[in-house]
């Protein structure tokens, strides 16, 4: 066992199925020679050879085009949207391309893809680095989207997108990637995609949550405990598809909920986890679902960011306000 | 000094040409090597393929066809470069280039099924092509992929792709070139320019006055040719071919052609668009009467063989277009099913919900 930050685990991930499988590919803007503008590929072309990680011109839409192509001739890419505000300039190559390879060939091909990208709020971007575009991708049938919330989920989540067959979009919290460590096995083990962890037992109400509001829901639940009420907080660790097992189950016992995101309101997984909750478990409920979410702009990159992020005192107070409904 | 620099450029880019208008042989020194069956075979092609498309456009008339975008003009641009192709060569067509994909080996009947959005009409059944894509320039970086990774496995093959000349106008159309000319990718890039990207001329698109030349700026081969001309568009893919396969790089070729029908059968009328005048000054150039007299010139053709050829599309045709009728209606647990390699809870879901649904 090492103690490693999210970042750490993310390459090991990289460098455990670049061992394993030769038909993986690592590549994108700065990925090479430079491990990365976050240094997530670190050592990997050095190790593996500029055959396997590689640095790509600076075009998005040309990395996703790329992806698919090398995906049609037996590889395994591992591409990198260097933020995923960038994902604007590749959403044909996503979503109009390789989520619908497997259907537009009648099964004859299929895009085992995985697309990492950093994203999240709370380190200060320019605009279009931070934004939380989760929803976008959610709402696009044919792809899978993770979006770890600590070092050792990252590694086995990412090993088991890499492995999956299908596309998988893989989003790395930018405020995750060295806020803390934890033990992550050296050897190789993987996470089930659509698969939710309880973080946190309890029996008062449920907390849904994601990414880096995980930690802002744990902190939250605690306080929680000191006024008497006990929250049991889930971690979708994939929000699509969700593990509508694990939800509804927590929720029959709770009997309230609350979903917490640090996307916008509109649409968004929140919203989608709010109306499942409704579809399956309405009889369930002593109060309405309620969501913490940011307001619905654009990211506030930078100056109001601070307000504008969700933080674990909105939880409480949303939290508090459904208890007492 | 910049003015000097394009008019450099552009005057590098005169349009290749082997047959003329006349079916006269203009360029001897550049006739490919083919053999009198190889000659023949390519007329044969382009004979079937206006059939097709004549037989495909009543079918859409009568309903029988969904998507339907004509082929006649384009027939040497199409088929003379697909005919330069190794069977392991992977294809990457846009809409108008299902004669190429059919020719690499697609059966009949399942272009019918693509025209009607029916999935089994997109299964390549072990063919090294895609289904001809719907969005403008997708395939194009796509290409550089297959490429890319043709290249990484060792293979001997390259990737060719298609696409009109408003195509070119595309930011994937640059990034597929700059991609596949950056890694020395065994690309090949088809744009036909048939004059109009619907109804827009080709001299209002770009300033440019060849889309060849915008191979320069991908550092790139780039050749105009007389899309008119198998020949030409032939030796010209032959070409690329192997230079790609060689380690040269990709290349860019601009077939000069045209569409003579609608951009597509879905209500588009050319009259609003294009001259009665244009139209016949193209009839003239047209591939297959010129290759016609050529052949006749060598005694390899007559119009008995033409016979044979239009007797024979017609009959497979009729067979294909009966297959297609006689597959099983898509139904949407079809598409269900081929969404994910294994389906997520809400598609299991759905799938139980559509089958009770459609087997009703």
């Amino acid at each position: 066992m090492a103690q490693m930050t999210m970042i750490q685990a993310i390459t090991d991930a990289m460098r455990t199925e670049l061992k394993n499988d030769e038909n993986v590919l690592v590549f994108g803007e700065d990925v090479g020679q430079n491990g990365g503008v976050f240094r997530a590929t670190e050592g990997l072309q050095k190790e593996f050879g500029e055959d396997r990680v590689f640095d790509t011109p600076l075009a998005e839409s040309g990395i996703g085009g790329m992806s698919i192509g090398l995906a049609l001739t037996g590889f395994r890419p591992v591409p990198e949207v260097q933020f995923f505000g960038f994902v604007y300039e590749v959403m044909d190559a996503i979503s109009g391309q390789m989520a619908r390879l497997r259907y537009r060939s009648g099964g004859s091909f299929h895009a085992p893809i995985t697309v990492r990208s950093p994203f999240g709020g709370g380190v200060k971007t320019p605009e279009l680095h931070a934004d939380s575009l989760e929803g976008l991708m959610a709402q696009q049938p044919g792809l899978k989207v993770v979006i770890p919330s600590n070092p050792y989920d990252a590694k086995g989540l990412l090993i088991s997108a890499i492995r999956d067959n299908d596309p998988v979009i893989f989003l790395e919290h930018m405020k995750l990637y060295r806020s803390f460590r934890q033990e992550v096995p050296e050897e190789e083990y993987t996470i089930e995609i659509g698969k939710a962890e309880v973080k946190r037992e309890g029996t008062d109400i449920t907390i849904v949550t994601y990414g880096a509001m995980v930690q802002a829901s744990l902190k939250a639940a605690e306080e929680l405990e000191k006024d008497g009420i006990s929250a049991e907080v889930i971690d979708l660790r994939t929000v699509s598809p969700l593990d509508i097992d694990t939800i509804i189950g927590s929720v029959e016992k709770t009997n309230r909920a609350i979903v917490v995101q640090e996307a916008q309101k509109q649409a968004g997984i929140a919203a989608n986890v709010v109306a499942e909750i409704n579809d399956r478990a309405i009889l369930s409920l002593e109060a309405p679902v309620l969501r913490v979410a940011a307001p619905d702009t654009v990211f506030a990159f930078s100056a109001a960011e601070d307000v504008w992020l969700p933080d674990h005192t909105d939880i409480i107070e949303k939290a508090t306000q459904v208890v007492n409904f | 000094m910049g003015t000097k620099t394009i008019e450099n450029i552009e005057g590098q880019f005169e349009m290749f040409q082997i047959l003329n208008e006349n079916g006269e042989i203009v360029n001897e020194e550049a006739m490919p090597e083919l053999s009198d069956e190889q000659l023949q075979e390519l007329m044969r092609r382009m004979v079937y393929t206006r059939i097709l498309d004549q037989r495909s456009i009543s079918l859409n008339r009568q309903g029988r066809l969904g998507f339907y975008a004509p082929t006649a003009g384009q027939e040497a641009s199409q088929l003379g470069s697909q005919f330069a192709l190794d069977k392991e060569d992977w294809i990457l067509p846009g809409y108008r280039d299902v004669p190429q994909i059919i020719w690499h080996g697609l059966p009949l009947y399942k272009a019918f099924l693509f025209s009607r959005g029916h999935y089994v009409g997109n299964q390549a059944d072990g063919l090294n092509v895609l289904s001809p894509q719907i969005i403008i320039g997708a395939q194009i970086t796509q290409t550089a992929g297959v490429a890319l990774g043709l290249k990484k496995k060792g293979k001997k093959n390259v990737a060719i792709t298609y696409t009109g000349d408003g195509g070119a106008s595309q930011g994937d159309f640059y990034e597929g070139m700059n991609f596949a000319g950056a890694y020395s990718a065994p690309a090949i890039f088809v744009v036909q320019n048939n004059r109009f990207a619907i109804s827009v001329p080709v001299e209002k698109q770009s300033a440019a006055k060849t889309i060849a030349q915008k191979a320069v700026a991908a550092g790139i081969q780039g050749v105009q040719v007389d899309g008119m001309d198998v020949l030409a568009v032939y030796k010209a893919v032959t070409d690329a071919r192997e230079r790609a396969i060689n380690g040269e790089g990709p290349t860019l070729i601009e077939t000069m052609t045209y569409r003579y029908g609608p951009h597509t059968m879905a209500g588009d009328d050319p009259t609003r668009y294009r001259s009665e005048d244009q139209d016949s000054e193209w009839e003239k150039k047209d591939p297959i009467v010129r290759f016609r007299k050529y052949l006749e010139s060598k005694n390899l053709w007559s119009e008995e063989k033409e016979n044979e050829v239009v007797d024979k599309a017609k009959e497979e045709i009729k067979a294909a277009i009966k297959k297609a009728d006689s597959t099983p209606k898509q139904k949407v647990t079809d598409l269900i099913s081929n969404m994910y390699e294994e389906l997520p809870q809400n598609l299991r879901e759905q799938y139980e919900e559509y089958s009770a649904k459609e087997s009703k």
